[in-house]
């Protein structure tokens, strides 16, 4: 096993969601390849990953909710709905494109 | 304005609103006044041979809605079906305002507009129908009248209340799509739901800071459970957002050219939705060749004077029963569609000009074989430019015979057959 390797990805937040993280709305990561488990990540990992690690807000509660991302957030893994690829479950591959959208409603 | 707004200050600001309604209404029915007076005036007696026909629009209808008429994708079918729609605006703010100035100008027969809110100042740097003497007077009728003095062609209905569990049915089923123009997620599922129910495709937008959403919901609007229906709001949206983490426009701000743009992309969709005779999309938008549409800006002069008749000369020619000749209409098919002349044939330009001018074609297929040959072909357009180079075309191609047979065009082609001939012939 090689805990030590690494993927390279890319996460962009819109519709509000990048005042959480630094107002930077696309962020160049690494992350490890394997969990603490040996497992491969996945999405259900980043989500944490990105609320324990990347962002500076407090309100943790506007990105995640009872474990889950938020009602009223699309995650788009590559340009597809996450439902499309398994959710959370879905194990990240070097050069993911994975962008979080919070629903807008002014008008 | 906390505090200030007495009943006094409303009722001013009102009365100058009223005012300047009342000097608009005036204005339009002086214009229709001069124009019906024109009309009038030109006459059979004045312009010799009028045919009489019944065109589908009014003269008046056909220079309005002439630029988008010639667009492929609407034509004279899709105007039609435009004037037969019926759009319900639900929200006058950001994005109804421009969503409705489109719908008005693109000729939409019923735009029925929902708001129970009053016109604020913090509005008008988006809430573009509205203006500073309406501040206080109630977003639907400041709405609708200037979007009258836009297009007076156009039935509006008002409603000025807020839509509710209760009234929503009644009134969004008076028509035939809804654009969702609110602000909140309690009216976007409330609006959703009633467009499963009432089986009405909703086009749905939103915007805020610098972000914008479009949305096009329930399309095809198929029976609620039908599986070749579109999705629908609460499809892509299961579970309404935390309260806490809604924010609006007076909150988050918003820029006025952001929801702008994402209103007018709802006026798009709606057009599309409704004049579809092909689909028109962004991607085919930003395909489209413009310089093509925009057309030569010079003059052209191809021909000699004597290879050019005068529109009256031809009509002349028509009346003399028996002098058999054809007339080739260039014009593309959407424009021979909106109007032609008995007995012409269209053989678009387009189709004409790809064929090489150096090949000799005696006898193309869309000559009638019973055409005797030495029988003249007139060539007609739009203005009287692509016709020249058309029969310039036509005769060195060989269909003249070597000069025994006469190919000419119309001189300033429909353009020209309207003023001296046809004054009812449509401009548009």
């Amino acid at each position: 096993m090689e805990s030590g390797n690494t993927i390279p990805i890319i996460v962009e937040f819109s519709g509000g969601l990048e005042m959480l993280f630094s107002d930077e709305r696309k962020h160049k990561l690494s992350v490890p390849a394997k969990d603490d488990q040996g497992n491969a990540v996945n999405i259900g990992w980043l989500v944490q990953h990105l609320c324990q690690e990347v962002m500076k807000d407090s309100r943790k509660e506007m990105f995640v909710l009872d474990g889950h991302v938020r009602p009223g957030i699309l995650v788009l893994i590559n340009d597809a709905d996450w439902e499309l690829e398994g959710e959370a479950s879905y194990a990240l591959q070097p050069d993911d494109n994975i962008l979080f959208v919070s629903t807008l409603h002014g008008g | 304005m906390e505090g200030h707004n007495t009943t006094a200050e409303l009722l001013r600001r009102q009365i100058t609103a009223t005012e300047e309604e009342l000097k608009r209404l005036k204005a339009q029915l002086a214009f229709l006044e001069s124009e019906k007076a024109k009309s009038s005036r030109a006459g059979p007696e004045q312009d010799g041979p009028v045919t009489q026909r019944r065109w589908p629009l009014s003269e008046e209808e056909y220079k309005r809605y002439g630029r988008q008429m010639i667009v492929p994708n609407v034509g004279i079918q899709g105007q039609l079906r435009l004037k037969a729609a019926s759009i319900l605006i639900v929200g006058a703010g950001g994005l109804g305002c421009p969503a409705s100035v489109y719908l008005a100008g693109a000729g939409v027969g019923i735009i029925g507009i929902v708001d129970g809110d009053v016109v604020e100042t913090s509005n008008l740097h988006r809430q573009i129908l509205h203006n500073t003497s309406k501040v206080g007077m109630k977003k639907v009728d400041s709405a609708i009248s200037n979007l009258k003095a836009l297009n007076p062609n156009i039935k509006y209905n008002a409603h000025t209340e807020h839509l509710t569990p209760q009234n929503v049915a009644e009134i969004v089923s008076q028509y035939d799509l809804v654009l969702d123009c609110t602000d909140h997620p309690t009216s976007r599922y409330l609006i959703s739901d009633t467009c499963v129910l009432l089986q009405k495709p909703l086009v749905s937008a939103s915007a805020l800071r610098t972000d914008g959403q479009l949305i096009v919901l329930n399309t095809p609007p198929l029976p609620p459970g039908n599986e070749n229906g579109g999705p629908c709001y609460r499809c892509v949206f299961p579970k309404p957002p935390p309260a806490e983490s809604v924010v609006s426009c007076g909150d988050g701000g918003i820029l006025g050219p952001v929801v702008g743009v994402m209103g007018v992309l709802q006026a798009l969709e709606a057009v599309n939705a409704c004049s579809a005779t092909a689909e028109l999309t962004l991607e085919k938008l930003a395909a489209m060749d413009y310089a093509f549409f925009c057309g030569v800006a010079a003059p052209v002069k191809v021909l000699a004077s004597e290879e050019r008749i005068e529109a009256r000369e031809y009509e002349e020619l028509r009346k003399q029963r028996g002098k058999e000749h054809l007339l080739l209409d260039v014009r593309e098919k959407v424009q021979f569609d909106i109007c032609s002349i008995e007995g012409s044939i269209n053989v678009p330009f387009s189709t004409l000009q790809g064929n090489r001018g150096d090949v000799e074609i005696e006898h193309p297929s869309w000559l009638p074989e019973t055409l005797p040959s030495e029988a003249p072909i007139y060539v007609v357009c739009r203005l009287g430019n692509d016709s020249q180079v058309i029969t310039r075309k036509l005769k060195e191609s060989g269909i003249d015979k070597k000069g025994t047979r006469y190919i000419g065009d119309i001189k300033g082609g429909f353009k020209a057959w309207k003023e001296q001939v046809d004054s009812s012939w449509p401009e548009y």
